[in-house]
């Protein structure tokens, strides 16, 4: 079943190209669509949603033509915008029961279904206060609920992590991961992150000026790309733990990628950041075992994101270049990016 | 988060019922109703209802104002034992109290429109099933609406007061028709013209000043020169003038055809001739606000 198809979709502005001979096929589940800024990812959802014609080409929603069923398309699709879009002075309820009764929801399964979907975006007591008081990462949960109010077949969500800080980022992600998983609904998510919709989706869509870059399941990306960053203590009988944790995983077979921080010297951990390549489960247990057995502490293991700009880079050579993007590419900031 | 949402585990006597989430098959009513729901809750809006007590305020009170002055004038029409008519007619009503419905208008149309604009709300409504036609629609219909409400609520008002007051039955529907046909054409107009200017003015509160601007600048314009054109003895001009405000077109057209007695100077309004084309300048004007809106929401549409 295929929940999204594009074939050739051309989209061109006087000045600009937005979309460039864009075929997709995107079936069900969590996919991520990544580009820059520009990249034509707002205009391929205008598209989808039935609401500026395509220069050239075809695009299906949900088995509907686009061009000529947008409104059927409308009715089974939320949408979540990038922006603000809540008017401050109306309670969470208010609104999100309004935006039901567009979607064609009666007054009654209005109300339950608001209630039932400000309860899964994990609004409570709060939903009955005026938006303007609610936190950046409140209001993104409304704007989640009014996109699935009316129970869609799918959703599209235009970078909903958009001014959220870390933590509020990943119960974000969390959150759209169960929109599939326990909701049962597609879900088509922008950013401009690779790394953030690495562990979401089951595939990712990575377009760059209107063009298809890459398009793959996630198990593809993850593979031949997961780095682990790992810092432990020093212990007295191993003064320098990250060269005897080192000693033992080379011994195990691991192989290492390089030490962050070369770049970032006097930060705290500097240099004490060991990068290897995780080849699955076995080397998450193999790392907590070898730092068990050394007795040392365990600081950090965690996956690294990486940036688009890595895609583009190993889109010139996809197989040389990802051990050096990944060794090379620990930009600044990425370990704090993280939790 | 995930806790609410685990499925039921244990024996059959401990189960934990936790529903999760449940999807919904009832039924979807699509455009029509959207447009229907929309509709009522802007011209809910309007009066306040469903919104911030604070909101309520100024359109009660201004409705509370056009209510107590009919109620004033049937009071005063049963006390006085002589009287055979009231001693206002119907169709004089709105325009002795047109600031009260320019106050009105001046409030509630940028709340109708400039909030979706300035909060960027309207994408949501385009990305579901309605259109920029049901959208454009609905609001017109509902501002319309409650200007409806707010001039003709004191015109029943009269009438029953003079019914009850026991004045000639035919006459008074007669009279009380025109005021309402009246009144409906001013609140199309008035609605048309006040949401055009709060449509394209994103902030609320010059949205709030240029609709006042729009309603009284050109009457006391429009009424300054038809005073000057009287005393200077051009009678002619001052029926013509009456076409480049609001509410004189809306004298113009009800003394043409309603049976009203015009408010201009010298209480001389447009003949049948000059009425058609007053009546054709209203219809213009009414039509063009819809076009106006409607490219408007062209290039807001998500």
């Amino acid at each position: 079943m295929t929940v999204i198809a594009t074939e050739r979709l051309t989209m061109r502005f006087p000045r600009v190209t937005a979309l460039d001979r864009l075929s997709l096929d995107i079936g069900p589940g969590v996919t991520g669509l990544v580009g820059s800024n520009g990249a034509g990812k707002s205009t391929l959802i205008k598209i989808l949603l039935g609401l500026s014609p395509a220069t050239e080409g075809r695009a299906a929603v949900l088995g509907l033509d686009v061009a000529t069923e947008g409104a059927a398309i409308r009715e089974r699709v939320g949408y979540m915008p990038e922006h603000d879009c809540l008017p401050p002075d109306v309670s969470a309820t208010e609104f999100v029961v309004h935006m039901a009764r567009m979607s064609g929801l009666p007054p009654t399964a209005a109300r339950e279904r608001t209630a039932d979907t400000l309860r899964h975006v994990g609004l409570y007591e709060e939903r009955y206060r005026p938006i303007g008081g609610y936190s950046t990462g409140m209001k993104q949960r409304v704007k989640l609920a009014q996109a699935l109010v009316h129970d869609p077949k799918l959703v599209l969500l235009d970078e909903p992590t958009n001014g959220l800080d870390p933590v509020g980022r990943d119960d974000m992600l969390a959150l759209i991961r169960r929109v599939h998983s326990d909701f049962g609904i597609s879900v088509l998510v922008t950013s401009h992150l690779l790394g953030e919709l690495e562990r979401t989706c089951d595939h990712v869509v990575v377009i760059d000026g209107g063009a298809l870059l890459r398009s793959s399941s996630t198990s593809d990306f993850t593979r031949t790309t997961t780095t682990l960053a790992v810092e432990v203590t020093d212990s007295d009988e191993h003064p320098d733990g990250t060269d005897a944790l080192r000693g033992a995983l080379t011994a195990a077979g691991v192989t290492f990628l390089g030490r962050d921080g070369l770049d970032g010297e006097g930060l705290p951990g500097a240099g004490h950041i060991l990068l290897l390549e995780a080849t699955g489960e076995d080397t998450y247990d193999l790392v907590r075992d070898s730092v068990a057995g050394l007795g040392l502490g365990l600081v950090r293991m965690e996956q690294r994101r990486h940036h688009i700009a890595e895609v583009f880079r190993n889109g010139a050579a996809p197989q040389a270049a990802v051990p050096a993007a990944a060794g090379a590419g620990q930009q600044k900031g990425s370990g704090r990016d993280e939790r | 988060m995930s806790a609410d949402t685990g499925t039921a585990t244990g024996s059959e006597a401990s189960r934990i019922h936790n529903i999760g989430y449940r999807s919904y098959d009832g039924v979807r009513l699509g455009r029509s109703y959207a447009r229907r729901s929309l509709y009522s809750q802007s011209l809910r809006g309007a009066f306040g209802l469903g919104r911030s007590a604070k909101s309520k305020v100024l359109p009660m009170l201004l409705c509370g104002v056009m209510c107590l002055v009919a109620l004033i004038i049937v009071a005063v029409a049963m006390a006085a034992p002589t009287m055979t008519k009231l001693p206002v007619r119907y169709t004089s009503f709105a325009i002795y109290l047109q600031a009260v419905i320019g106050l009105f208008v001046a409030s509630q149309a940028p709340q109708s429109v400039s909030r979706d604009l300035r909060f960027k709300s309207v994408p949501l409504y385009f990305s579901r099933p309605i259109e920029r036609v049901d959208y454009v629609l609905a609001k017109f219909g509902a501002m319309a609406s409650a200007l409806l409400v707010l001039t003709g609520l004191p015109l029943v008002i009269l009438y029953v007061g003079a019914l009850l007051a026991k004045f000639d039955f035919a006459d008074q529907t007669k009279w009380f028709g025109q005021g309402m046909v009246s009144v409906a054409l001013l609140s199309v107009l008035f609605a048309g013209l006040g949401l055009v200017v709060a449509a394209l003015t994103p902030r609320r509160g010059f949205g709030v000043a240029a609709v006042i601007a729009v309603l009284t600048i050109t009457y006391g314009a429009v009424s300054t020169v038809q005073g000057i054109a009287w005393t200077t003895g051009s009678a002619g001009a001052v029926s013509w003038l009456g076409l480049f405000s609001p509410i004189t077109l809306i004298d113009g057209v009800q003394t043409a055809f309603l049976g009203a007695s015009s408010a201009f100077p010298g209480g001389e309004g447009p003949g049948a001739a000059a009425g058609v084309v007053y009546l054709l300048v209203v219809l213009a004007l009414v039509a063009g606000s819809y076009a106006v809106l409607m490219r408007r929401y062209r290039r807001v549409g998500l």
